[in-house]
């Protein structure tokens, strides 16, 4: 599909994208991860993004807008560079979630840098209430983390290390007996 | 007994070593020196039934795909975004070699050649850990060309999702792994028949295709041994909400639900009871406190008018207000319904607006009577579940806990100084809503 402005996406960003459709029988199944890159090299879906990732699809950019618009990962409008999401479906609001979604939104202000939003189920109730932290699961988090998890994250240090997810073993006892 | 979950937490059982010194891989080379037809009998056997949510027998689902030289395909569903279900994440994590295995004997039985595996995008850690086993398994000749010598070949790709609970929905996975907005699909075609790319697609949960290994291993009659007559096996459990030690649990099937979230979750804290529980994730109607004792199966469940759905139990105490639990699951099904069918798009925005009114103390008696008749409209009428996974939760609250919301709405409503409603709506309050 030929664009009526020359788009070039960089060359970095092309090379990813093309290995991402060398993957499926059909390339256009690579829309999501595509879109993932673009949205790494330019902080959100913008426009910018939308159209060089079209030109390296070969698709049009009003597909991938429409794409990118149906899934909560992508981002449809300039946000910070780091990512908060606090669960506050059911299991983690049982626990407390909604305060501590509020306590964390009061605490980062207004601060551009910082992309917090509560967010659906993120498959952690065993850590609720918790929160995925530029990806990184960390739980269960009382309102005295939160200053914390915000110094974490704004110094670059790994966010609440002896809360993070990952290293958590599994609840069932018996299953390492 | 534990299966899947047996010395989970070994240091390196991610890695191919550890994996491979325990007896990894050994199934897959037991069931690739076996026909594809005896791998499936063993399956069939076994009677395992699909852990995702719907209970499906596993082995029929893989004899459904036509038989014959064309492209086939294995989906693994790995969006696990049920609310309250957290299994296949640590399964994933922590024995990613155990899936791959079991996609591998999977795909052999069904001749399917390309795989996927569908992972939400929020399971940053666990799609690494995924991309890491599956480098290692293609190293080692698992994954590839001419697998063990035994002519079969499958390629595997770790995709990732990217937010969106729909896609957990098993056409509605297909689209969005074709890289489209992830609509769900009329059925018929199954897929089985015609599912990715229109070709024929067998689609299984996680924990189901990491049962087949141990299935290989055991036999399927072996296996079958375990759990109730018609709910055979081991199922991992996910148990939050009002417990003391929420987690994930590998239970045999039939067990009496107070043993799991009693004896393994440790109950709610003390001085408190269990007000209500969601037996299968968020989508299944809740059970409540004289319910304990039923055995933990999906036939027990069903008859009780719940379900099993994917293994998710959340436990709400004595302290919880139904209609906060109501307008969380509302919500959350409003914001995921991906707006195609009428039913389900407007059915869980109405329900919203009229808890909320419930809520602030402008509804009338009424509102419960039409909220509980939205509910049957949605039921059945759309192509995928979505709406009911909503309705039928809604629908057993207000059944089992109508005189809370009575109550509710009566206080609230005295707070708003309305007065006592008199089941007639107040003039003027239709036009607001």
């Amino acid at each position: 599909v030929s664009t009526p402005r020359q788009i070039e996406a960089p060359a970095k960003l092309r090379e990813e994208i093309e290995a991402h459709m060398a993957l499926y029988p059909d390339s256009r199944s690579a829309a999501l991860p595509a879109l993932e890159a673009a949205q790494r090299v330019h902080g959100w879906c913008s426009p910018e993004a939308i159209e060089q990732t079209a030109e390296v699809m070969g698709v049009t950019p009003a597909y991938l807008a429409a794409v990118a618009t149906f899934y909560d990962m992508l981002e449809t409008e300039p946000v910070g560079k780091h990512s908060v999401y606090v669960c506050t479906n059911i299991s983690c609001s049982l626990r407390g979630a909604d305060e501590l979604h509020k306590a964390v939104c009061d605490a980062a202000g207004d601060d551009p840098e910082l992309n917090v939003r509560s967010f659906e189920c993120l498959g952690a109730c065993d850590i609720a209430p918790m929160a995925s932290v530029d990806g990184v699961f960390v739980g269960p988090l009382t309102l005295d983390d939160v200053p914390q998890l915000l110094d974490d994250l704004r110094a670059g240090r790994p966010v609440l290390p002896e809360k993070q997810l990952a290293a958590r073993a599994c609840a069932d006892t018996e299953a390492n007996a | 007994v534990k299966l899947l979950f047996k010395d989970i937490d070994e240091p390196g059982l991610c890695t191919l070593d550890v994996y491979s010194k325990r007896g990894g891989y050994e199934s897959a080379r037991k069931a690739l020196a076996m026909t594809p037809e005896e791998v499936l009998a063993e399956l069939e056997a076994s009677g395992l039934r699909g852990r995702g949510g719907a209970g499906f027998a596993m082995g029929k689902k893989v004899s459904f795909l036509p038989k014959g030289q064309i492209d086939k395909y294995l989906v693994c569903n790995a969006d696990e975004s049920e609310p309250g279900t957290f299994k296949d994440r640590e399964l994933m994590q922590k024995s990613p070699h155990m899936l791959i295995e079991g996609i591998v004997i999977a795909s052999y039985a069904a001749g399917a050649n390309r795989s996927f595996i569908y992972i939400r995008g929020e399971y940053v850690h666990q799609a690494d850990m995924l991309d890491a086993a599956l480098a290692e398994a293609h190293v080692a000749g698992y994954v590839g060309e001419d697998i063990l010598g035994s002519g079969h070949s499958l390629s595997l790709v770790v995709h990732r999702g990217a937010g969106a609970y729909i896609c957990g929905e098993e056409t509605g996975l297909l689209d969005s792994l074709e890289g489209k907005r992830g609509n769900p699909r009329l059925k018929p075609p199954f897929p089985a028949n015609q599912g990715l790319y229109q070709g024929p697609t067998l689609i299984n949960n996680v924990e189901t295709l990491a049962t087949v290994p141990t299935i290989v291993k055991l036999g399927g009659e072996e296996y079958a041994k375990l759990g109730t007559d018609t709910s055979k096996g081991t199922k991992l459990v996910s148990v939050s909400g009002h417990v003391r030690r929420p987690g994930n649990y590998e239970i045999e099937l039939g067990i009496p639900s107070r043993e799991i979230i009693y004896g393994l979750a440790g109950g709610p804290e003390e001085g408190r009871e269990v007000k209500c529980w969601f037996p299968g994730g968020s989508s299944s109607p809740v059970l409540k406190n004289e319910d304990l004792d039923l055995p933990y199966d999906f036939d027990s469940m069903a008859k009780a008018g719940s379900m099993l759905g994917s293994g998710a139990i959340i436990v709400m105490d004595d302290s919880t207000p139904i209609l906060d639990v109501a307008l969380k699951v509302a919500k959350f099904y409003r914001h995921e319904s991906c707006g195609k069918c009428t039913p389900c798009r407007e059915g869980t925005n109405w329900t919203v607006k009229m808890l909320e009114r419930i809520d602030e103390g402008t509804a009338t008696p009424m509102d419960i009577e039409i909220m509980a008749s939205v509910q049957e409209h949605i039921i059945g009428n759309c192509l995928c579940v979505l709406g009911d996974a909503m309705a039928m939760p809604i629908g057993s609250m207000i059944a089992k806990f109508r005189d809370e919301f009575e109550e509710h709405i009566e206080r609230a409503r005295v707070r708003n100084g309305l007065g006592v409603p008199s089941g007639e709506p107040v003039a003027g309050e239709f036009a607001r809503a």
